[in-house]
Order: C-alpha cells, then sequence, then structure tokens
C-alpha cells in the first residue's frame, strides 16, 4: 500500500496538485502507523519484558519489595556489567532439582506430545475423508471445547480420574478391575490432561494438511500396485508431516512449560519446569531464580520455537 | 481429500468426540447434583447455583473478569488487526522478520514466562499491579492470536477489489475502511471472540500480573479447587460454558443463516 | 466396397466373428444411492485397440473406468479382463494401470521416483528398475528432468511422467482419464499423435475417457458413446460420423443438420421423407425406417452444396432458401441458409481457390443441394 500511496500522488498532481499532495501524505502516516503501533506494543509488551527477566535472573535477591537489587537503570550500562553475577545460574545447576524438572519436563511433553498424536491422526484422517457437507460442523466440534476455560477442563478431570472417581466407578462396576486404580497425582494423569488439552491444536493443522492432500494421489499409488496400508506409509504421512511438525511444535513447546495441569492433576511429587518457576515466584518470592529458570526454559524452546516459525513461514508462502 | 468414509473413520472421529466431551458433560451433569460429594449422585438440585449467586467473592471476581475481557479483546483486536495488515501488506520493511516473530511466538510461549517477564516489566516501569495491568497484560498476548486470525483471511483476500476502489478513485485509508474492512470483518469479529475468551479463561498470565482487587474468576476458582472440589464450582464452570457456548452457537447459527441466505439468493439471481 | 469416411483400417479384430474381446463389460451396473451412474452395460474391447470412452460429464464414462481400474465395484454384472473375473480384486493387484486426470503426481518424490513407484511395489531387483526407469524416461524425452520434483515442471512435462509412470509396470492395460484436458490447445494436437505412437510401440491396449469428440476421433480405434450411463454407439470414428445411429449420437459428434419428418415411401433401398413444410427428401440406405415412421434426416454441412443459381433440372435434394447469416473462417466458409419454412439450413463450403466468381453473401437467393447417399435417416 505504501507505493501505491506514493505512485497515486504523482499520478493525481497534475490535476488536482494541493488536495493530492496532503492526502498522500496523510496515507503514508497512516500505512506507517499501520506497522509502527502493533510493532512498538510488542517491542514494549513483549520483547523488552524478556530483556528484563534476562537482566534480573543476573541479579541478587534482596529482602526488600521488590525483591530484587536493581541491575540496571541510568547508573550506566558499563556499571550494570560489572555488577553481573551468576549466581542464581550457578545456583540453578547445582541444585539437582531445577535440572531434573527440566528433564522430566520435557519428557513429560513429548510423551504427551506423540500420545497426542497418536490420537489425533485418525480423527483428523477421518475429518479429512468424511463427506464435504459435514466437514464444517466436525471442524466446529474439534474447535468448541477450545472455547471453554482450559482450567474448567482441566478441572473436569479430577473428578473422572480420583480413586473415587467416576472413571474407577465405572470400572469397579463392571468387574474390570477390584480396587481402584491410582491415576490422579500421577505421571498418566498429567498425560492423559495435556493430551485432552492440547487435542485440538493437534487436529487442527493435520486436518489442514490431510484436507489439501489429492484423494487420487493414494489411488494412484493402489492403481501402481500398493496395498492401502502401505500407500499409507508412502504416502498420505508423508504429505502429512507439515501438519505434523506444526501440530507437535504447538502441543509441545506450551506443554514443557505447563503449569496447571501438574499442579491441578499431577499432585504435589510431579516434577515440571512451569511449576517450580510458579513454587520459586509465589511461595519463595525469589523472583532472581524464577527469572533464571525462565530464560533457561526460553533457551530450551528456542529450537523448537525457531523450527515451528519457519513452518508458519512456510506455509504463509505457499499460501500467498 | 475425500473417498470412502470407513468405518474405521468414522469410529475414530466418534471415540475421539467423546473424548473431548466427556469431561464437560460429566462437569455439567454434576453442577446439578443434590450431595455435596462431586462424583456420587445424589438427586437433582439448583441448589450449588443459588449458593454461587451468594458467594460475593466468585460475584466480584466474574465481574472484574468480564470487564478485563470486553476491554482487553477490543483493544487486541484494533492492534491484532493492525498486525495482520502489517504482515500481510508489506512484505519487507525494516525488523519484520523480528515482528513476526513476535506475533507468532507467544502463540506458543509457555504462559508462566510470558506472565513472569510482563510482571518484572511492570515493576520496573512502576505500574501498580491491578486492573490496568492485567488488562494490558491480557491485549500482548491475545493481539497475536487476532493477528494470526485476522492474517489467514487477509490471505485470501482478493486485491483487485482495493485496486478497483483506488481505481475509481478513493484514497488508500477510505479504501480500507469502505473495501477491506467490511470484507475481513467477519475474520475481525471471530479474532475478538477469540481475544475474549482467552481473555476470561487465562490463569496463570491473571496471577502474574494482577493485584489486590483485580482477583478475575480463573484465580478464584483456582484458588478453590485447590482446596477440594466442590459442586459449586461444577456450577459456576457450567454457567462459564453455558456463555460462551450460546455465544459461539449464536454466531455459527448467525454465520450459516448468512451462507443460507446467499446461497437462495444467487440461486434466484442465476433464475432470474 | 466402398469405405465410409475414406478411410481403411487393416486392425479391425471386432469384425472377426472368432476374436475374443480381452475387456468385457456384462450387464455391468453402477448405482450410488439413488443414482445410476451405469445402467446395464454391456462392451467389448480387443486386445492393443485404442478405444474411447465419449460422453457429456456425468454419463457415467469415468466410472466405467474406475471399475475397471478397481476403484469401484459394479453393484451387478461383472467385468472381464483376458477371461478373468475382476470382481474382488482390489486395484493394487489388478494388471491395469491408470493415468489420472490430476495426473496424481507424488509431490514429494522426483520424477524418477515417481516412474519407479510401481516396479519397486512388485518388488523388481534395483538394475532392472534403473534400467526400465531410464527406458521411461528416454521415451517419454525426460532424462535430463529425472532429479526434478513435480512442481519444477510444466503441464506438459508432468503429462508425460504420469504417463510414464503408469506404463512403466508394462500394464495390459491403460486407462487414461482425461489425458489431454489439462493442456493448451497446442499441446494437445501434438500430444495426441504422441499418445498413438506409443501406444503402437509398447502394444498395449489403451481405454481414454474423454469429453472432447476431436480427440476421440483422432486418437481412438473405436468409440463408445455414452449417456445416462448407456451406450448409444459402438463404432469407429468414421461410422460414428457418417452413419451416426441416433439422434444423440448424431448431434454429439461434430455438426449436423437435423430435418424432422415421416417417411412417405419405402422401397427396397431408397425412402421418400417430407418434411413438415412439404418439402421432399430421396435418401438412399435408409436403414430400418419404414413407411409412416417419423424420422429424422441428418446431413453433415460439408455434405450440402449451396449454390446461387438453381441446379440443373433433374437433381434430387433440392431447396431453396436465403442466406442468413455466413462466417467465413479461412479454409472453408459456412452458410446459414433460411428455407422457406423458417428451418435454417448450415452447409460449409470448402475454400479451395483464392478467388470466387460470383461469391453469396447476406440476403442473396441461394439454392441448397445434396446427393441421395449424403445424409442418414435415424429413427432413434
Amino acid at each position: 500500500m505504501a507505493e501505491t500511496a506514493v505512485s497515486s500522488s504523482s499520478g493525481l498532481a497534475a490535476a488536482q496538485p494541493a488536495p493530492a499532495t496532503s492526502n498522500s501524505l496523510l496515507n503514508a502516516i497512516t500505512s506507517r502507523l499501520v506497522i509502527i503501533v502493533p510493532y512498538l506494543w510488542l517491542l514494549f509488551f513483549f520483547l523488552i519484558p524478556f530483556a528484563i527477566v534476562f537482566k534480573i535472573s543476573l541479579s541478587q535477591t534482596a529482602i526488600a519489595m521488590p525483591p530484587y537489587t536493581p541491575v540496571f537503570g541510568v547508573d550506566g550500562f558499563f556499571d550494570a556489567l560489572s555488577q553481573l553475577n551468576f549466581d542464581n545460574y550457578v545456583w540453578l545447576t547445582e541444585d539437582a532439582l531445577y535440572f531434573n524438572a527440566y528433564v522430566s519436563s520435557v519428557i513429560i511433553a513429548a510423551i504427551s506430545t506423540f500420545l497426542a498424536l497418536l490420537i489425533a491422526y485418525p480423527i483428523a484422517y477421518g475429518m479429512a475423508r468424511a463427506p464435504t457437507t459435514i466437514r464444517p460442523t466436525l471442524l466446529m466440534l474439534v474447535i468448541l471445547p477450545f472455547w471453554t476455560s482450559f482450567l474448567i477442563r482441566v478441572y473436569a478431570w479430577i473428578g473422572i480420574l480420583k480413586p473415587e472417581g467416576l472413571l474407577n466407578q465405572v470400572l469397579l462396576a463392571t468387574g474390570i478391575i477390584d480396587e481402584p486404580l491410582i491415576i490422579l497425582n500421577t505421571h498418566i494423569a498429567i498425560f492423559i490432561g495435556i493430551v485432552y488439552s492440547y487435542l485440538p491444536f493437534m487436529v487442527l493443522p493435520l486436518y489442514s494438511s490431510l484436507e489439501k492432500m489429492d484423494y487420487s494421489l493414494i489411488e494412484a499409488a493402489q492403481d501402481l500396485g500398493c496395498p492401502p496400508i502401505s500407500a499409507f506409509w508412502k504416502i498420505t504421512f508423508p504429505l502429512s508431516l507439515p501438519g505434523v511438525v506444526a501440530g507437535c511444535m504447538l502441543v509441545f513447546i506450551p506443554a514443557v512449560g505447563e503449569f496447571v495441569i501438574p499442579d491441578l492433576l499431577g499432585g504435589s511429587e510431579t516434577l515440571m519446569i512451569g511449576k517450580t518457576l510458579w513454587n520459586e515466584f509465589f511461595n519463595n518470592r525469589d523472583w532472581p531464580v524464577s527469572s533464571a529458570v525462565a530464560v533457561i526454559l526460553l533457551l530450551l524452546l528456542i529450537v523448537p520455537i525457531m523450527i515451528f516459525q519457519s513452518a508458519q513461514a512456510r506455509a504463509q508462502e505457499q499460501g500467498r | 481429500m475425500s473417498g470412502n468414509w470407513s468405518r474405521f473413520n468414522i469410529a475414530s472421529i466418534v471415540l475421539g468426540f467423546a473424548f473431548l466431551y466427556l469431561p464437560i458433560v460429566l462437569l455439567v451433569i454434576f453442577s446439578f447434583n443434590e450431595s455435596k460429594l462431586v462424583t456420587v449422585w445424589g438427586g437433582f438440585s439448583t441448589k450449588w447455583y443459588v449458593s454461587l449467586f451468594h458467594n460475593q467473592g466468585l460475584m466480584d471476581a466474574a465481574w472484574v473478569t468480564l470487564r478485563v475481557g470486553v476491554i482487553s479483546a477490543t483493544v487486541a483486536t484494533v492492534l491484532g488487526t493492525l498486525a495482520a495488515l502489517a504482515l500481510t501488506r508489506y512484505t519487507r520493511f525494516r525488523g519484520r522478520i523480528l515482528f513476526s516473530g513476535m506475533v507468532f511466538a507467544p502463540l506458543v510461549m509457555p504462559e508462566v514466562i510470558t506472565g513472569l517477564s510482563l510482571l518484572l516489566l511492570f515493576v520496573a516501569v512502576g505500574f501498580d499491579r491491578g486492573f490496568l495491568t492485567v488488562t494490558l497484560a491480557h491485549i500482548t498476548f491475545s493481539m497475536c492470536f487476532v493477528a494470526v486470525v485476522v492474517q489467514s483471511r487477509l490471505m485470501t483476500f482478493d486485491r483487485s477489489l482495493e485496486e478497483a476502489a483506488m481505481d475509481l478513485g478513493a484514497p488508500p485509508v477510505k479504501t480500507f475502511f469502505q473495501i477491506t474492512l467490511p470484507v475481513i470483518l467477519p475474520a475481525i469479529v471471530s479474532g475478538w471472540m477469540l481475544a475474549f475468551t482467552l481473555s476470561i479463561d487465562d490463569l496463570v498470565i491473571s496471577s502474574f500480573t494482577s493485584g489486590p482487587g483485580a482477583t478475575t474468576l480463573p484465580m478464584k476458582i483456582y484458588s478453590q479447587v485447590r482446596l477440594g472440589v466442590t459442586p459449586e464450582i461444577n456450577a459456576a464452570c457450567t454457567l462459564m460454558i453455558a456463555v460462551v457456548a450460546v455465544g459461539v452457537i449464536a454466531a455459527s447459527v448467525a454465520n450459516k443463516r448468512r451462507e443460507v441466505q446467499r446461497a437462495r439468493d444467487e440461486q434466484a439471481a442465476q433464475r432470474g | 466396397m466402398n469405405s465410409l469416411g475414406s478411410i481403411r483400417r487393416s486392425f479391425a479384430p471386432w469384425n472377426d466373428p472368432n476374436a475374443k474381446p480381452y475387456i468385457a463389460f456384462e450387464n455391468v451396473t453402477k448405482k450410488f444411492g439413488d443414482f445410476t451412474a451405469v445402467n446395464n452395460l454391456s462392451l467389448s474391447i480387443f486386445e492393443k485397440e485404442f478405444f474411447a470412452l465419449l460422453g457429456a460429464s456425468g454419463c457415467g464414462k469415468s466410472t466405467l473406468l474406475r471399475m475397471l481400474a478397481g476403484f469401484d465395484e459394479p453393484t451387478a454384472g461383472r467385468i472381464l479382463l483376458d477371461g478373468q473375473d475382476l470382481r474382488g480384486i482390489p486395484p493394487y493387484r489388478r494388471p491395469v494401470n491408470m493415468m489420472f486426470q490430476s495426473y496424481a503426481l507424488f509431490p514429494h518424490m522426483t520424477v524418477e521416483q515417481n516412474i519407479a513407484f510401481g516396479l519397486k511395489q512388485e518388488g523388481m531387483p534395483k538394475p532392472d528398475i534403473e534400467q526400465r526407469v531410464a527406458d521411461m524416461l528416454k521415451l517419454v524425452k525426460l532424462t535430463q528432468f529425472a532429479k526434478r520434483k513435480p512442481h519444477q515442471l510444466s503441464g506438459g512435462q508432468r503429462q508425460r511422467v504420469a504417463l510414464a509412470r503408469s506404463v512403466a509396470k508394462r500394464p495390459k492395460v491403460l486407462l487414461l482419464d482425461e489425458p489431454l484436458g489439462a493442456l493448451d490447445k497446442k499441446l494437445r494436437e501434438e500430444t495426441q499423435f504422441e499418445l498413438m505412437d506409443l501406444q503402437q510401440t509398447l502394444g498395449l491396449t489403451f481405454v481414454v475417457v474423454t469429453h472432447d469428440q476431436e480427440e476421440a476421433m483422432t486418437m481412438a480405434d473405436r468409440i463408445a458413446i455414452l449417456d445416462k450411463g448407456e451406450v448409444m454407439q459402438v463404432a469407429t470414428p468414421a461410422e460414428v460420423y457418417e452413419a451416426p445411429g441416433s439422434r444423440y449420437v448424431a448431434s454429439f459428434v461434430g455438426n449436423i443438420n437435423m430435418l424432422e419428418g415421416t417417411v412417405a415411401e419405402r422401397t427396397e433401398n431408397r425412402a421418400r421423407i417430407t418434411g413438415a413444410s412439404g418439402a421432399e427428401i430421396v435418401v438412399e440406405n435408409a436403414g430400418d425406417a419404414a413407411a409412416g415412421n417419423t424420422v429424422a434426416f441428418a446431413i453433415r454441412p460439408e455434405k450440402i452444396k449451396v449454390s446461387s443459381r438453381p441446379p440443373a433440372q433433374g437433381t434430387a435434394n433440392v431447396m431453396e432458401g436465403e442466406i442468413y447469416d455466413l462466417a467465413y473462417l479461412g479454409d472453408m466458409t459456412v452458410y446459414h441458409v433460411r428455407l422457406a419454412d423458417g428451418q435454417v439450413l448450415k452447409a460449409s463450403a470448402l475454400n479451395s481457390s483464392r478467388v470466387t466468381e460470383d461469391p453469396l453473401t447476406w440476403n442473396d437467393r441461394a439454392w441448397v443441394s445434396f446427393a441421395p447417399d449424403a445424409g442418414v435417416v435415424l429413427t432413434r
């Protein structure tokens, strides 16, 4: 639009010079504003906060409020540099708690992502092969739970998974088990919670990549002598890989830092980094250490986030 | 993709949807439970809804949530639409990569990180934590979702409509308000609804950025859930679900009706 | 013996009573819910034949092809290939291959991998696969594009990859679904001849589905014209054009004038037809038309002679009219002549010389005439 504004001003200049110039100036300004306003907002409320987190992670704990000694300010940048200390990071490496929390977060998130993929794929595949008339309805049904509160959906599972909960009642009544299963406050409950909460995020990208696929490709494979299951692995699955990658990233990245699910379903024993950060912040009121935890979590997620970004960018390029 | 809809396909959809909906349905059912035990059916009752309305704390929190939701969704929709325009219309400007990174990253950013970083920002610039800070935080993360929704609509937008308007003498700004905006309006509306639900849902970022007097409903529910599952919470959740469900269904019915009307008009025009 | 359409064929197994059909549709019916796509259809196709299924969209031609490939099973009846009943044999075990309308090239595989795909399924040894792929690439002149992905090819190149992929397995029958549909006109004409050469070289049986009558006429040994799931006529292109079996076939293939009338008199070989306006037409080869029948007399525009003067006395089938419209097309001129009863006849004249004496123009009086064997009588 910027280029158009310039060219139209020169085009109109001969006919009606005065208003055209002021108009095009206005247009040039508004077209700049379109970029500048959201840009500045995100810089101030998204990027700068990260810089602050990073800064504070390098400062010392103080008892006073706010509970850290400021490392930056008008005193000058070099002054600040000399005061940097990595105590908080040293602290993180010395205490096995943090290391274990990171590792177990990644493992739990990875297993949950894989389970979500296993469950979501047949759903997305079924949706993509559904008659075109009912596809929009199916799509809406997948999205609908997402509009209800995340907290509520996690909370609903407590009543189901408790030892005296609905699942155990059903299983005991039907005689499948003799003793109630202990699921709540275990990793299994966390897996269920993550898979359940993030399932739409997995189904949607899978569906959109499967739906785009030309069904005659599968017929062509079969025509050339490939049985259906083999055709799935040789044609359908490879072609749905962009959806698989996008879906896995959409589940894995937030799941690593998940707080509500491990807190409500995982019990006090569970070690996940989001929960550790929360406790460090709200219970121990140690802002520098929680900032350091956040910085490392971010570093951990930077590769998956970049994968997600480039997948998004590629999808955008293809969309043009 | 199409082809035969096999029994396996239907079964996986049915099971998948059962998994998605069963917990919510059970939650709603047990909000009408007479017994205080959430998992044992003691007969039908609406007493938890009555006690809910006498719970002043919850009611206050609901009011805060509603106000934060409306304000933040509205501002986020404006900012998100601008961001979407910037991303689709200006393919090169300084810092575009950083900009698109800042738009997409919050979609997957763990909430604890966003919440913590915003809190530290507010402390650093000396904002008192409360209603304003929660609202600012909600605007920030939900504008990115709006941007994505609007952007995907803009990518399929036929640019020749705008070119036609300019060809007929409308300057760019006028073109935007008279041509572009009406066409992408449905996407903007669904962006607003998405921002609103994200806002009234949010627990983690609100917990970090809110202060005294600005407790939101999810924060209130969370603190009660930690103490144990009660039918009163089920009732509160059911009401929230009902509000959202009515909104979504109303929107989709309106949409459907528009489509049907459009199809009918087109048929009539062709017969015409 | 006189030949129809000035073409003589040496390959004509359909005229040999002892020849066994290679593909046989026997009373095949296919229903999709309430919709009958193919209705009790029987059809024989012979080995090494280039056979075309021609019809408008929704006539059931693609369904026939898909049943042959195994993507759809007949609701009733059976399909035999080389004497074997195909019922229940899944597509991946059938010795037929298909070239898809969309080409269905696997986007994540190179040209080479696409062509090798079917061979790998057979478990062919690797060196043999490589050899066969190289041969195929040479055949379709794409050797230097072996490592490209489908999206890096032009439409014509993609078409050739699809072709190479479907013939790589040396199927008993090659099925082609609108093989030239996605190409532009010029490329389509070139490719028609390439396809015919390829069929000759490989000695395969080709079954092609098309809605383009010109394409079918050019390429096929025989054409089956389908309408509403039924076969209207199976014949060589010349027979279809010169001796259509019904009004539908006559009007579907090429341009034709149709005059409705009644058979006034029928002798052994001749028939006299009176039109609604009282005009009289004398026809040879009147087929099964009997006196009193309501029939259509069908005649192609190029078989009607237009002149500015009345033809000599005693000439059969002369009608007088007025030039209503005319179009100069370069190689020929098309005249629309309005007869006394208001009916418009189309007639075309080849412009065999550059200069015409006394040319006809709009609103001129004109006389049309045609020989008794120039048209056909259609009872259906």
